[in-house]
Parts: C-alpha cells; structure tokens; sequence
C-alpha cells in the first residue's frame, strides 16, 4: 500500500511555507484559489477548472502586473497543487464515509 | 514552453545533463524533465517524492494499472502532452499496445477486468467534477476494490491532477512518439525519481 501523506504534507509546507520569489500570501491565494488580483485569479482559475484553455495571454497578462517569470512559475505551482489537494482530499473524505473507517 | 525559464533557465550542470540526455536518447528533453529540474528544490524534487510513491511504491495495483489510470486522468483532463506520456508507458507495462488504446478511446465500449474498470470511472468522475461522494465509492468497493486500492488510486490521482495543470498552464510541446517511447522506457526503469 502506498501512502502519500508524508511526502504530500512536505510538498505542501515546502511550496506554501519555503523560500520563495512570489510573497506567501499570493502563493497561499494560489493554492486556495481565491483573493488574488486580476488577471492573477484569472490565471489561477483556469489553472483549477481548465487547464487545457489556458493561453499565451493568460501568462503574458500576468506578466504585466509586474511579476517576474518565476513568480507566474511558483503561483501556477501552487494553484495546480491546490486544486489536486481539494479533489483528493474531498475523496478521501467519502471514501471514509463510505467505510466507516479513517 | 510560456515561461522562458523553464526551456532555458536552469543552471550549467543541469543544462551539461540535458545535453547527455538528448546525445543517449537521441530524443528531445520532454518538457515534464524541463520543469521538475528547474529549482527542483520548490517543485520537483518534493513533486517526484509524491509521484514515485504513487506510481511505484507498494501497492497491489501492478505499474500498468497506475500508468493506465494516470493516462486515464491526463485524458479527462484533456492533457494531451500526459495523455501520451502515460498511454506509452502503460503500453511498455503492459505489452500490450492495443488494450491501453481502447480504453483511452472509449472505456464504456473496452472489456476490463474488475475492480480496475469502476475505479477508473470513479477518478474520471472525480477528475472531471472535482469530487465524489460515499455512493461513487460504494460502487468501486462493490466492484471488489478494497479501501486500500482505492486510496492507492487516489494516490495516483493527486499526482496527475498536479502533473496535467502544470504541462497545459505552461504549454507543455508534444513530440512525436519516438520521444514518449524513450520516456517510458526510462520511467519503466527508473521509476520517478
């Protein structure tokens, strides 16, 4: 049996806790999908729901905030990482449910 | 690649690394080895201690089982650069290039065995909605799975529900298959680390 958690918490403390170029608070925004400046909560939306319709102005958009190549980087990482921990997370919850069991 | 920095900003060593990539392989560097190797200390490295215990760490899913389902998530999630990647690999896994087409192509309409079948509608579902509920699992635990296989495909899940995003967010190119060949046969051997 696998078990990820040990290896998910620490990608999650490093990608939201860690050194970083983008601040803490947009990286954190990033990964709950929510309080950012537009066209940021744009990017990190489509980023959540839609990857697959995710343009070159998405990013370039971006980009005209102000933010460096590796904040736009760091920020993506989080919202991808974000959404995939709701998903999973949401399962696990109904697989206990279904078990009865942690 | 939308982010110059992850084709060409990586540091000389790894830079010296891609070129024995491309001289052994004689294959471009699939852009996923672009990314994780870029200050692999934010994402790659803590990403691969994930992935690899997901896909290759004790589970009694066999590896093309995990390659499938990875496969099976990048193609709801209309990736195609993952959808290829992980078709490949499933192939190499299984031997067997034409079961793994099928089911990509149309999973209601392919023969699979059970409880492989009910879980992967239930991350494709999971994939597509972002969530299920206790009944969703029900049907896979009535299908034969235990809880611990389906905790071993959510697993799986998470890994290529990051995976997916991150190759269409930052426009990931697709090569031909040749590529994806040499990539599998490298995953096949080494796993993700």
């Amino acid at each position: 049996m696998s078990n990820i958690k040990q290896a998910r918490n620490a990608l999650t403390s490093r990608i939201l806790e860690g050194e970083g170029k983008a601040s803490p608070s947009d990286r954190r925004g990033a990964f709950n999908n929510s309080g950012l400046v537009e066209p940021l909560g744009t990017l990190v939306d489509k980023v959540a729901r839609h990857a697959h319709r995710i343009t070159d102005e998405d990013i370039a958009a971006t980009r005209k905030l102000g933010l460096s190549e590796d904040q736009v980087f760091e920020i993506v990482v989080c919202a991808a990482i974000g959404q995939a921990s709701r998903q999973y997370d949401a399962a696990l919850a109904a697989l206990k449910d279904a078990t009865g069991k942690e | 690649m939308r982010l110059r920095i992850l084709d060409s900003g990586h540091s000389f060593g790894t830079k010296a690394l891609f070129a024995l990539i491309r001289t052994v392989s004689r294959q471009p560097v699939l852009d996923v080895v672009k990314l994780v190797k870029y200050r692999a200390d934010f994402y790659g490295e803590p990403m691969q201690g994930v992935t690899h215990e997901a896909m290759r760490g004790p589970s009694t899913w066999s590896v093309g089982d995990r390659e499938l389902m990875a496969a099976f998530v990048a193609k709801t999630n209309q990736c195609e650069f993952c959808t290829k990647a992980h078709a490949a690999v499933a192939q190499g896994a299984y031997r067997d290039e034409k079961k793994v087409s099928a089911l990509l192509s149309d999973l209601d309409a392919t023969a699979i065995e059970e409880p492989l079948g009910a879980t992967l509608l239930m991350l494709g579902k999971l994939t597509r909605e972002h969530t299920v509920d206790a009944d969703d699992i029900r049907v896979v635990l009535a299908a034969g799975a235990s809880p611990q296989q389906i905790e071993d495909a959510l697993a799986v899940c998470f890994s290529f529900n990051v995976i997916g995003r991150l190759a269409d967010a930052f426009g990931f190119f697709v090569p031909g298959p040749k590529a994806f060949e040499a990539g599998a046969k490298y995953l096949l051997a080494r796993g993700y680390r």
